[in-house]
């Protein structure tokens, strides 16, 4: 516990004195507000950026209702929502796919030349396509955070099923397994700690997508919402928006890796 | 009565530039109930056999029977214990034992008590909800023992299963092995290069010849259990046949040397 706290005071410190020297030039007016205002104007915007607008009237809603009625909560229900609804969509089409194209060499063989093509188009690329497919709104965005999620798992599936240890398919059919149970309960499994991995990397991959795609597509949204503050050129809300953006990110992926870890609590070669 | 019978058995290995034979006119019978070790130095042939007999990879002429029905394919009736263990290491201890039962779709009240049964067996009691990881490498063995106990295979095949762990470990399942054997009448096939191993535990040893693998002394152990290493029959039969298995040694290690000057 003690070495926990003196780890957290140690953590602290360059990340304070960065804050305090940032704080110090604002205020001394080594820059204008406009380009980078001070930390202290930009967590008081951050703020109201969090709580709600309103005071709280019984007659309109809930209290609970109202504690989430901010504008950033909208805003980050909005993007978390892509990302997730992106994500599944990506991994329910590649996750197959990729156990097909590991197990079976005549299906890898017919599929991965299209896919070694397509792989390397950023997901960014196919923004103008998606939004003549889908127009405005949430379908291109999920659309394109599926393609960002999609090939990350894919190979990683892929690269999990074939680096499947041949010495647990011996033992398997030594026990009378039969190719359904070992699909599902050998090579699956076996495969997961690749999986994973490729799970980790895609829903980075469809975080950097959502907000990119914010910008250009949709109306809400922590990315639309950066944009449209700098139309205003309110820069203390962009930096705030920035910060909500990595601690939305930094949930996410302690989310991923928790259920990493539970998920790989058999794995021998486990770090985190 | 003979359960294992196997005739005229060759396995003939292609390669890019030779053939290398294997295993030529092998034959053998092994009876209900008997403990038989194949013994010789590596590249001899004697896991070759066991997976042919495993049905892993079948000979390339002569027949295996088990039961009067050749062997084509793997299967629970020859339940194998690997010496890499081969335990699923997704599956704690008990769902490791449970697997092959489940795969039976034996009921699950019956698997239950079965796997409660085999921890008490194999004292892994303590261990049941733990991962192999967490495991020693005898421990490990005993689950790996415990899986096969549980699918009921009257044969048990075992490759070089004792060959990773150290002394005591080694000498401690081989006598837990010899028990097990005892109380649920198995017919055992084991693969070691120890000759102590062999005599420790076999009623027959089959000393097997380095390259083609053939057959080179079946010999009956009669000493009886348990044997005592340090005995003076032991060490006569030990001496018998590690003249055997040292010539076949040397056989192995000129043509490694033949090999590394044709490189």
């Amino acid at each position: 516990m003690n070495a926990k706290i003196k780890a957290f005071f140690t953590g602290i410190i360059v990340p304070l004195v960065a804050v305090l020297l940032w704080e110090g030039a604002a205020r001394a007016g080594f820059f204008s507000p406009v380009v980078l205002p001070a930390p202290s104007a930009v967590a008081i915007k951050w703020w109201q950026y969090l709580a709600p607008a309103l005071p709280w009237d019984s007659t309109q809603q809930s209290w609970l209702a109202w504690l989430f009625s901010g504008e950033m909560i909208d805003d980050a229900i909005g993007s978390l929502y892509r990302v997730v609804v992106g994500f599944i969509v990506g991994a329910v089409l590649a996750l197959p796919l990729g156990l097909l194209m590991g197990a079976s060499t005549r299906i890898y063989a017919l599929c991965n030349p299209l896919v070694q093509v397509l792989r390397p188009i950023p997901p960014i690329a196919y923004i103008p396509l998606a939004i003549l497919w889908f127009g405005l709104g949430n379908p291109p965005s999920v659309f394109l955070i599926a393609i960002g999620a999609f090939f990350p798992i894919l190979m990683n599936t892929i690269a999990g099923v074939r680096h499947v240890d041949g010495i647990y398919l011996r033992a398997a059919r030594n026990l009378g397994v039969g190719q359904w149970t070992l699909f599902t309960r050998i090579m699956l499994p076996a495969a997961t700690p690749y999986i994973l991995a490729g799970v980790r990397i895609g829903i980075g991959t469809a975080f950097i997508v959502v907000i990119v795609s914010e910008m250009i597509a949709v109306n809400n949204g922590l990315g639309f919402r950066i944009l449209e503050a700098r139309e205003f050129m309110w820069s203390d809300k962009i930096i705030a928006g920035m910060f909500t953006i990595g601690l939305l990110g930094l949930a996410l992926d302690t989310a991923v890796s928790a259920l990493n870890n539970h998920l790989l609590r058999w794995h021998r070669g486990l770090e985190h | 009565m003979t359960q294992i019978v196997v005739t005229n058995v060759q396995k003939v290995f292609k390669t890019k530039d030779r053939d290398v034979v294997a295993l030529r006119d092998i034959n053998l019978d092994i009876t209900k109930g008997e403990f038989v070790c194949l013994l010789g130095p590596s590249g001899c042939g004697k896991s070759t056999l066991l997976n042919a007999v495993a049905g892993f990879s079948l000979p390339t002429g002569g027949v295996i029977t088990v039961d009067g029905k050749a062997v084509t394919e793997p299967g629970p009736d020859r339940g194998m214990v690997f010496q890499e263990y081969a335990l699923f290491p997704w599956m704690t201890v008990a769902q490791n034992i449970a697997f092959g039962m489940e795969v039976q779709h034996k009921p699950k009240g019956e698997i239950s008590a079965k796997v409660d049964q085999l921890l008490e067996v194999l004292k892994l009691k303590d261990f049941r909800d733990r991962f192999p990881k967490d495991l020693s490498g005898g421990m490990r063995q005993r689950v790996a023992i415990a899986r096969v106990l549980g699918m009921d295979s009257p044969i048990m095949l075992m490759d070089e299963p004792f060959g990773a762990l150290d002394a005591l470990t080694r000498r401690n399942l081989q006598d837990e092995l010899l028990r097990i054997w005892k109380e649920f009448g198995k017919t055992i096939l084991f693969v070691t290069h120890s000759i102590e191993e062999s005599i420790y535990l076999a009623d027959r040893i089959i000393v097997m010849t380095y390259r083609p693998g053939t057959i080179k002394r079946d010999q009956r152990v009669t000493i009886p259990r348990p044997r005592d290493p340090s005995a003076p029959e032991f060490n006569e039969l030990k001496r018998e046949l590690g003249l055997l298995v040292m010539e076949e040694q040397q056989r192995h290690a000129a043509d490694e040397l033949k090999l590394a000057a044709v490189d």
